[in-house]
């Protein structure tokens, strides 16, 4: 098993893992990262035009041959990668490993060199082409604690860094499961779970060490903080 | 020995300076011209910012683009700089005279003109200045040295300097010919930007060992570049741009497309300043022979870069390659940049009639370019479009509109910039020729003609 912790700061290493037998492909996980995060309407001409902002996303393979086969669910989202390649190609270090093991994205540093947005192999980093924009009567449901973000930078998943900060301002412990990002709190299968890796009684440490556990992409080299269940299912 | 003909000093003043001194009435319309191209560009750019980025053709998970394909471009043009001027002028090349100053120059602008295009590509270019330059020493926020985007700039900026060194040096006593040529507040400017050069000696001395200083310390840089340009891909985790191979690659790519570059300034300048006196079939077959070594060699990295990937068998470049040979429209782009680069120019310029004949030098100088700027495109785009199994949003990379400005805008600000340089300073260097003419002027010894002068090894 590869190192869990690298951060310098033994306090947090947050973490989680996705339960992909008991995916169903959904989107709740989508919706409630869209409403939480304050990114703006995805209409059918921002996925035409490719430029769609998901910060979770739900691709779909199949499994199989026809007949038997079987449409299978992969959530999507920054993987929050210890040794993150997105990092190292910022000239201004608007991407940056913080203590508690997140990927952050400091919006007011970016430039929009987009070289991070090249460099993800999990393409989970996002420009935004445009000024967001929202219809007047949805202006009040944007969340005061994120930050509306302007055209010209990257974005990406947090981890819901708000409720993390919420959470354990001035240093307050945190017990297990007291929060979790909106994605994983929308879960209707309970596919996912968010924790303290540094926390060996987690529910998440637990599922770290499942041995249907699996990292996407893993040969890079890149060490997420995500990791995903699968049966490997010989008759599928 | 290449000088077949005899010019007087005075015959060499007067042709070489017929622009500076005068105004054609063909230079202001083809300035205008391009001022318009690229006052057109600059709205297109004002635009694009007013907008946002959402106006160009760029798309998930392509990121990258026209402006950084122009960016490789204009930075491989540069390369012909060093290479004509310094290393001809290391290993003595006597054909190299009448290019030097155009190809410096054109070095010069085509730098300038590619450090404007991640300024323009960039999301929030404003920013960059913020951020980036100068050092935030108060709060200590530096730069990320470990990004090749920061290489970059170091590395050009040391080029467009060691360069206008390179042309300033050589200049001077140019300089100092128009400034005796010139009355009123010319005459000041001139004569200051001459630094008081009177040709003694002692003057000559300096400058030669300046020249020759600055062509032997340019070199380094000619070999770095490129290859750190090259680094914006080969550090990348994106398959087919993460290869080795790049660093060569590039910079022998930069010098095909930047000799090309110089063949087709060389015979556009003739044409229009009527300098039929000075370029020669010679100078032009002499570069088209240095062409043939380029491109093959060329030829070689490119190959190379296939086969290292065939060997591999990596999944995931196996797809990018696959894209750019087999699926339209990239196929068919990629068959254009191959036989434009290299098919159809390089078995032609075997032909000593091609190689002395100025119209097929110009149509396969330019072809030759239209290829490396394809070529660019071929190694970013498809690239990116295939760079990872979680596309699902498989689609291809079209220009906007507003990307074909600015490229077009691109190309007019470096003819400009060069149109306006030569209003000025005369574009072929007036002591290099006279230097040339002495060193085949010959005298009458008993009853041997001798040369005047022997140049010493």
């Amino acid at each position: 098993m590869a190192t869990r912790t690298q951060s310098t700061r033994a306090d947090h290493k947050w973490g989680m893992v996705i339960d992909l037998d008991r995916c169903t492909g959904c989107q709740a996980c989508v919706i409630a990262c869209q409403s939480e995060n304050n990114i703006p309407l995805n209409d059918q001409a921002a996925f035409l035009d490719g430029r769609a902002i998901e910060w979770i996303r739900v691709e779909r393979y199949w499994e199989g041959d026809y007949p038997d086969i079987k449409a299978r669910f992969l959530p999507v989202l920054c993987q929050h990668c210890d040794n993150a390649p997105c990092e190292s190609v910022c000239p201004v270090y608007a991407t940056y490993h913080n203590n508690e093991g997140l990927n952050v994205q400091v919006y007011n540093r970016c430039v929009g060199t987009r070289f991070c947005g090249n460099n993800c192999p999990y393409h989970a980093r996002l420009f935004n082409y445009w000024e967001p924009v929202w219809p007047e009567d949805f202006r009040n449901q944007l969340n005061p604690d994120v930050t509306v973000r302007t055209r010209g930078i990257m974005e990406k998943c947090t981890f819901c860094i708000q409720r993390i900060r919420r959470s354990t301002r001035g240093g307050k412990q945190v017990e297990d499961q007291a929060f979790n990002p909106a994605c994983v709190q929308a879960c209707p299968t309970d596919a996912m779970t968010f924790g303290d890796l540094n926390n060996p009684d987690s529910r998440v440490s637990h599922k770290w060490e499942d041995e249907r556990a699996f990292r996407v992409l893993e040969a890079l080299g890149t060490n997420p903080s995500v990791k995903y269940l699968k049966q490997v299912d010989a008759h599928a | 020995m290449y000088y077949r003909r005899t010019l007087t000093d005075a015959q060499i003043n007067r042709e070489l300076l017929d622009v500076v001194l005068r105004t054609p009435v063909w230079w202001v319309v083809i300035v205008s011209i391009l001022g318009l191209i690229v006052a057109g560009a600059a709205s297109a750019f004002g635009f694009m910012m007013n907008q946002g980025l959402g106006v160009t053709g760029l798309q998930q998970p392509i990121f990258w683009g026209f402006f950084i394909t122009n960016f490789i471009f204009w930075v491989g043009i540069s390369h012909a700089g060093v290479m004509i001027s310094a290393i001809l002028r290391l290993s003595q090349a006597e054909w190299r005279r009448p290019m030097v100053r155009a190809a410096e120059t054109m070095t010069v602008f085509a730098l300038m003109t590619s450090l404007l295009q991640p300024l323009i590509h960039a999301g929030r270019p404003w920013r960059i200045f913020y951020w980036v330059f100068p050092y935030d020493w108060a709060r200590g926020i530096w730069p990320d040295v470990r990004s090749p985007l920061v290489w970059d700039p170091t590395a050009i900026i040391t080029y467009l300097t060691s360069s206008s060194l390179f042309v300033y040096t050589a200049l001077i006593p140019d300089l100092a010919i128009i400034r005796d040529r010139s009355t009123g507040w010319r005459r000041t400017v001139y004569g200051i930007l001459a630094l008081g050069w009177h040709g003694n000696p002692r003057q000559w001395k300096l400058q030669g060992i300046a020249g020759i200083l600055l062509s032997a310390l340019i070199l380094p840089v000619f070999v770095s570049v490129h290859s750190i340009v090259s680094w914006d891909f080969g550090v990348s985790l994106v398959p087919s741009w993460h290869v080795t191979v790049f660093a060569p690659y590039f910079v022998i790519g930069a010098v095909h497309s930047g000799v090309s570059a110089v063949v087709t300034l060389m015979i556009l300048m003739r044409k229009l300043y009527k300098l039929e006196n000075f370029i020669w079939e010679e100078h032009i077959d002499a570069v088209a022979r240095l062409l043939i070594v380029v491109a093959t060699a060329w030829l070689f990295f490119f190959w190379l870069d296939l086969v290292f990937a065939l060997w591999l068998k990596e999944e995931q470049e196996m797809t990018v390659w696959h894209l750019r040979l087999f699926e339209p429209p990239w196929s068919w782009l990629f068959l254009a940049f191959i036989v434009f680069s290299y098919i159809i120019p390089v078995p032609l310029w075997m032909f000593r009639r091609v190689r002395r004949s100025f119209t097929w030098m110009l149509w396969t100088s330019l072809m030759v370019n239209v290829g490396m700027f394809l070529e660019r495109l071929i190694i970013i785009v498809p690239a990116l479009m295939r760079k990872g199994p979680w596309v699902f949003t498989y689609d291809t990379y079209r220009p906007s509109a507003v990307e074909v400005t600015l490229i077009v805008g691109s190309i007019a600000l470096v003819a400009l910039l060069l149109m306006l340089f030569s209003k000025f300073f005369p574009l072929i260097p007036i002591w290099e020729e006279k230097e040339g003419q002495k060193l085949i002027d010959e005298v009458k010894v008993g009853d041997r003609v001798v040369p005047a002068l022997v140049k010493e090894h």
